[in-house]
C-alpha cells in the first residue's frame, strides 16, 4: 500500500520534469548530415551531371524504385536519358547511394515530402538534380577516371601518367 | 401555485445539471489526455484550439461520423439498449447531488440510498453489453465486470454507513450540513479511503480496469461497440468518474462548504481535485490480478468496512446522547 502511494507520487514530481517532445512543425528537429532522407542527383564542380548511367543504384535498389535509360552526349560522356525514382516505394535505405561510383546519387535531410497524390511521388530527373555536389565538394569523377571522352584523351587525368605506346616499348 | 417557483426554475436546473455534467463529462477527455501526458514528459493534445481545447469537438465528430456497426451474430435489441443504460443510470444519480444549496434536482430524503441503487443498476450495461455482443472477449469482460462491480458495491455502502451514522441522515443535503465544522474525512478516514477505492472499481477505472483490460481483452464488453455506442460507454466512464468524485466532496470533503469563495466554485473545486486524482491513479498505478482483485475486495475491504462501521456506531452511540 505505501509503495503504491509512493509510486503515485513519484508520477506526480514529473509535472515539474522537462518535456520530450519536440513539437514538430513548429520547431524541427536536428537531423544528421547523413540522415538517409529525400534522394537527390548532384553535379560535380563544373556545373555537369555526375550520374554516368551505370545503373548500379537500381541494382542495388532492394525495392526496385530507381528507373532510369543510359545515353551519352556528343563527347562520349555517358549521362541519364531519363532517371526516375518512385517515391511512394522508396524504403530509404541508402544502398543506391553506396553502390554509386561517382557520388552522384545521395540521401539528403529532408524527409518532408508527403503528397495528396501518389502519382506526385514518382521524380523525375528534373526533380532529383540540384545545382551542387551535396556531400562531397570538389569532386570529379570524368576528372579522375581513366576513361577517355571528347576534350579528354587517355592519360589526361588527374594522378594519371600518359598510357605507355606498347608497340614502341623499347629498352 | 407559482409557476415560476414550481415549473421553470426547476426545468432550469435539471438542464443546468444535464448540460453541465455532460460538458464536464467530453471535457474530461481532453482533461485527461493533457494530464496523462503532463505525467508522462509530454504535451498531450494541443494543436485544436486554444491548450487542444477544440480536440473534444474534433474527437466528438469523429465519433458521430464512424461507422454504427452492429455485428450480424449480435443480439440487436440489448446490443442497442446496453449503452443507454450506462448513461440513464449515472444521470439519474446526478438527480440527487446537491451542488449548492439551491441547485438539486431531486431533494430525496434517502438520496444516498439512490446513488448506491443506481451505480448498482449501471452493471446490468456492462453486462448486457457483453452478453449481446456474443464475442468471447465481450463476454469474458462482461462476466468480470459483474463479478467485480457486485463484490466492490458491498463495501461500498457499508464504507458509506459511518457517514451516515455520524450525520444521522441518508439526505445528501443534511450530510454536507452535517459537515459545518469538520470535514467527515476526518472521522472517517478509513471511509473515506474504503470509498475511493470502491469508487474507482464501480467506474472501471485503472487500476480496476480489468473488465476491458486492453492487454488481455482487446477492449472488454466495449470490443464490438463503434461509432456513438462506444462513444456512450466511453462519455458514461467520465460521468462516472465525475459522479464518484462529487460525491467524494459531498460526502468527505464537506460538498459546497467553504470559505471566501461561491460555494458552487467550491464544490467544483472540490469535485475537480478528486477527477485529477482518478487520473493520476491511472497515470501512476499497473494493473493487479483478476484473482487478486477479488480477495483484496473480499478478504481486506469488506472486514475492514464493518470494523470502520462497528467502531463507528459504538463511538456515535457512546458520544451521542
Amino acid at each position: 500500500m505505501l509503495s503504491l502511494i509512493g509510486s503515485l507520487w513519484g508520477v506526480l514530481l514529473h509535472t515539474f520534469r522537462p518535456r520530450v517532445t519536440v513539437q514538430y512543425p513548429d520547431q524541427k528537429p536536428y537531423l544528421a548530415p547523413r540522415w538517409r532522407g529525400r534522394i537527390i542527383l548532384s553535379r560535380d564542380p563544373d556545373g555537369e551531371e555526375r550520374c554516368v548511367a551505370c545503373y548500379l543504384c537500381a541494382v542495388a535498389c532492394p525495392v526496385d524504385c530507381i528507373a532510369l535509360q543510359a545515353t551519352e552526349d556528343k563527347n562520349g560522356r555517358r549521362y541519364p536519358d531519363f532517371f526516375r525514382i518512385n517515391f511512394s516505394r522508396c524504403i530509404l535505405c541508402g544502398y543506391c547511394e553506396e553502390a554509386c561510383p561517382t557520388y552522384a546519387i545521395q540521401l539528403t535531410p529532408d524527409f518532408e515530402m508527403a503528397e495528396y497524390n501518389r502519382q506526385n511521388l514518382v521524380y523525375e530527373k528534373e526533380d532529383l538534380l540540384i545545382n551542387g555536389t551535396g556531400k562531397y565538394p570538389g569532386y570529379n569523377f570524368w576528372r579522375v577516371a581513366g576513361v577517355q571522352i571528347g576534350g579528354k584523351d587517355k592519360g589526361e587525368a588527374e594522378r594519371e601518367v600518359p598510357p605507355t605506346d606498347v608497340h614502341r616499348l623499347l629498352p | 401555485m407559482n409557476i415560476w417557483e414550481n415549473v421553470v426554475i426547476p426545468i432550469i436546473i435539471v438542464l443546468g445539471v444535464l448540460i453541465v455534467a455532460l460538458t464536464i463529462a467530453a471535457g474530461l477527455i481532453w482533461v485527461e489526455r493533457r494530464l496523462l501526458a503532463v505525467w508522462q514528459d509530454r504535451y498531450g493534445p494541443n494543436r485544436v484550439g486554444p491548450f487542444g481545447l477544440l480536440q473534444v469537438l474534433a474527437d466528438t465528430l469523429k465519433l458521430l461520423w464512424k461507422e454504427d456497426w452492429i455485428p450480424p451474430f449480435a443480439d440487436k435489441g440489448v446490443f442497442i439498449i446496453a449503452p443507454g443504460i450506462v448513461m440513464v443510470t449515472v444521470l439519474m444519480s446526478y438527480a440527487v447531488l446537491p451542488a449548492t444549496e439551491k441547485i438539486v434536482v431531486a431533494d430525496l430524503n434517502i438520496g444516498l440510498l439512490f446513488v448506491l441503487a443506481m451505480s448498482s443498476m449501471g452493471v446490468y450495461s456492462v453486462v448486457l453489453a457483453g452478453w449481446a455482443s456474443d464475442n468471447k472477449y465481450a463476454l469474458l469482460g462482461g462476466l468480470r465486470a459483474s463479478a467485480q462491480m457486485l463484490s466492490y458495491e458491498v463495501f461500498m455502502g457499508l464504507s458509506l454507513m459511518g457517514v451516515v451514522l455520524l450525520a444521522g441522515s441518508f439526505n445528501l443535503k443534511d450530510i454536507v450540513e452535517a459537515q459545518r465544522h469538520m470535514w467527515f474525512v476526518i472521522p472517517q478516514f478509513v471511509g473515506f479511503v474504503l470509498f475511493l477505492i470502491a469508487g474507482v472499481a464501480e467506474t472501471r477505472r485503472l487500476p480496476f480496469d480489468l473488465p476491458e483490460a486492453e492487454s488481455e481483452l482487446v477492449a472488454g464488453y466495449h470490443s464490438e461497440y463503434s461509432g456513438m455506442k462506444f462513444g456512450m460507454f466511453f462519455v458514461g466512464e467520465y460521468l462516472g468518474v465525475t459522479l464518484i468524485s462529487a460525491l467524494i466532496s459531498v460526502l468527505f470533503f464537506g460538498g459546497w462548504l467553504g470559505p471566501v469563495l461561491p460555494p458552487i466554485v467550491w464544490f467544483l473545486l472540490k469535485t475537480f481535485f478528486f477527477i485529477c486524482f482518478f487520473i493520476l491513479l491511472r497515470a501512476g498505478l499497473p494493473r493487479p490480478r483478476f484473482d487478486q482483485l477479488m480477495s483484496w475486495g473480499w478478504k481486506l475491504m469488506l472486514p475492514l468496512a464493518l470494523i470502520n462501521l462497528l467502531v463507528t456506531g459504538a463511538v456515535v452511540l457512546t458520544l451521542g446522547k
